[in-house]
């Protein structure tokens, strides 16, 4: 197996810490991603999969056990530190695509990296531009969120997910709220990223179908794994498919 | 342009409405603050300019004379004296020109003119009225009160035989330039009665002074108050206006003279002066209060309507602190605006408030003046508040949970 990416040891996450609604979520969560994995994340509605990505993400903190990420024990880094550590080692694709309305989608592309690395050059801009030619928005360079349809839309954010190259990019249900067609579209955009670029990929969703074409797939079920499988057929099934 | 500058930017422009809504609130903040300050300034400068006009900042005279008791008491016994205060007539200050040398040389004293004042009456044919007379140098009391200003009709000649009357004055005497009538006074040494001729009528701008005041040289009146080569007072003029008090004070213990200054003279003035200045800072304040809470609400709305962006912003690694600025850099930006525009529209209402304000004969009731420090300050004061008026909203914002934000 190739070098750990990340590696959750026992995690555990509860909320309402310390009131009477206190809920464990994540009970002892032992997962590990390599790098260039190609993983799905299922389970039933409730089970904890989108938690588990906001921890991984470094959105949210977990309430116990260990999780490294890229070799370093997130537990120990502050604040600031986690933010760094975010910006450059993590893509985020939503559900709801969330890009920021009042951005062209250039611009949006753009915005890690006017974050991470200052004022945005020609160079840099030109690079985002190629990125959303590569998810096939070519002719929708400057156009506003608002004017690009769900479809386009998740594809400018996988182009900003991917814009700093981060070695994991994770995605909650990027295909949620799409018809087949354009979900199908989606899913090889990812495929796609994951073999010419090397870029792994944790990909909640609620798909049998979706999940299927994944190398791995990982079951939550109440907030446990209750079943971590490589999918061996699938490469071949997805390279006869093409 | 670094990240906070392009989101706060793109964040305003987006909230149009809203934005324009703080812009204008800081504009007509700004606006009042500034037309205020040049009116109650324009208005302060201009009474104390009408109030100089006619008086010197700081007077010097002769200590009043006291009487003592003559008998001193023996050992062991005491004596009741019963001692009347004396009448005080017109004296000379003692070495009047070596206390003039002094006083020109001292720090903070810009010019010294000595005069000789004393009452006298005015007689034409059966006119009789009570002067009071001046006998100055002209050229030291230029320095001191711009009497050429106040000349109606005429010059500010006084050689001997010369006089320069106020024009109520010339109009009771039924007199005019080149007219010639007497003055009057009970010397010491007898009656003098001398003619003059008027060479200038001035107007002192206060009715009282313009039925009263008669201008002469210097050794004019002393020969006229039997003071010869002497000085009843000195008039000084300070370069910090609002100094004269202590400068009157410090010349009062150096010289052992008698120094009162202007705002000691109107202290009423001073008060009223002082009231209207409160007045000012309070209405700013309320002012500068209600433009703050206009921003910060208006920004907390705004936070809460980009919950979303802003967990996305902080998903892609953008720290606690470049969010918080993102909102200080908002509320800078809106108040810049409202201050350039609130500076713009002072400045028209200054320019409307000086075309409709005017006296009755159409000149302007007083000099406003719009000082550039006053935009410059404003600019500055507004950009202040307008970070201070954003500090809550931009904690908020990035106190914010990601995850949270991102799940809705
Ligand atoms: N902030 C919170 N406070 C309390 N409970 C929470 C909070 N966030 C999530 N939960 C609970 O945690 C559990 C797991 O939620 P999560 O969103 O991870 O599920 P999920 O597997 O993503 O579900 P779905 O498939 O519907 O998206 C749920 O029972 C949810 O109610
Ligand atoms: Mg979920």
């Amino acid at each position: 197996m190739a070098e750990a990416l990340i590696e959750l040891a026992g995690v555990r996450k509860s909320y309402g810490v310390g009131t009477e609604i206190e809920v464990e979520v994540l009970h002892g969560i032992n997962l590990a991603l390599a790098a260039g994995e190609f993983a799905a994340l299922v389970g039933p509605s409730g089970s904890g999969k989108s938690t588990l990505l906001n921890l991984i993400g470094l959105l949210e903190s977990p309430s116990g056990g260990s999780y490294r990420l890229r070799g370093r024990e997130t537990a120990e880094l502050s604040e600031a530190e986690l933010t760094a550590l975010r910006a450059t080692s993590l893509g985020f694709v939503f559900q709801f695509h969330h890009l920021l309305p009042a951005f062209t989608a250039t611009e949006n592309v753009t915005l890690p990296g006017l974050n991470a690395h200052g004022p945005v050059t020609g160079e840099r801009r030109e690079a985002a531009r190629d990125l959303l030619r590569a998810v096939g928005l070519g002719d929708r360079l400057d156009h506003p969120p608002g004017k690009l349809s769900g479809g386009q839309q998740q594809r400018v954010a996988i182009a900003r997910a991917l814009s700093l190259a981060p070695p994991l990019v994770l995605a909650d249900e990027p295909t949620g709220n799409l018809d087949t067609h354009a979900a199908d579209d989606i899913f090889a955009l990812l495929r796609r990223f994951n073999e010419e670029r090397g870029v792994a990929f944790l990909i909640v969703t609620h798909d049998p179908r979706l999940a299927r074409r994944c190398d791995r797939i990982i079951e939550l079920v109440d907030g446990t794994i209750a079943g971590d499988r490589p999918n061996a057929a699938v490469r071949g099934a997805e390279a006869a498919g093409r | 342009m670094p990240f906070e500058w392009v989101v706060a930017l793109r964040f305003l422009r987006e909230g149009r409405f809203q934005t324009w809504l703080i812009i204008g609130g800081a504009t007509v903040g700004v606006a009042v603050v500034i037309f205020i300050t040049a009116l109650v300034n324009g208005l302060q400068a201009n009474t104390i300019r009408r109030t100089l006009g006619t008086q010197a900042h700081i007077v010097v005279r002769p200590l009043e004379e006291v009487a003592t008791a003559q008998r001193q008491p023996e050992a062991g016994a005491a004596v009741l004296p019963r001692v009347q205060a004396r009448a005080q007539r017109l004296r000379s200050i003692d070495q009047w020109p070596a206390v003039q040398a002094t006083l020109e040389r001292r720090p903070g004293i810009v010019a010294v003119s000595p005069q000789v004042t004393g009452p006298a009456f005015a007689l034409r044919g059966d006119a009789n009225k009570s002067v009071a007379v001046q006998g100055v140098e002209p050229e030291r009391y230029r320095r001191i009160i711009a009497i050429d200003d106040k000349l109606v009709a005429g010059r500010f000649g006084v050689q001997p035989g010369e006089a320069v009357i106020g024009k109520d004055l010339a109009s009771d005497l039924g007199i005019g330039l080149d007219d010639r009538f007497r003055l009057v006074t009970a010397g010491a040494a007898g009656p003098v009665d001398d003619a003059y001729t008027v060479t200038g009528l001035v107007d002192l701008g206060i009715r009282d002074m313009n039925r009263r005041a008669v201008f002469l040289g210097l050794r004019t009146a002393q020969a006229l108050f039997d003071l010869p080569g002497g000085a009843s007072q000195l008039d000084l003029k300070v370069d910090e206006l609002f100094a004269a008090e202590t400068v009157a004070q410090q010349v009062a213990r150096e010289t052992g003279l008698t120094a009162d200054s202007w705002m000691k003279t109107n202290d009423q003035l001073l008060a009223a002066l002082y009231a209207q200045t409160v007045t000012t800072r309070t209405i700013r304040i309320f002012v500068a209060i209600v433009v703050v809470l206009g921003i910060a609400s208006v920004l907390v709305v705004s936070v809460v309507q980009k919950r979303r962006e802003i967990g996305i912003l902080r998903a892609m690694g953008a720290s606690r602190g470049r969010i918080q600025r993102v909102f200080l850099l908002q509320g800078a930006i809106v108040a810049l605006w409202g201050s350039l525009l609130g500076s713009a529209l002072a400045t028209a209402m200054v320019v409307v408030f000086l075309r409709v304000a005017r006296n009755a004969d159409g000149s302007p009731i007083f000099a406003l003046e719009l000082d550039p420090w006053l935009y410059v300050s404003s600019a500055l004061g507004a950009v202040v508040f307008g970070v201070l008026a954003a500090v809550a909203p931009a904690r908020r914002a990035s106190t914010l949970d990601p995850a949270q934000a991102i799940r809705m």
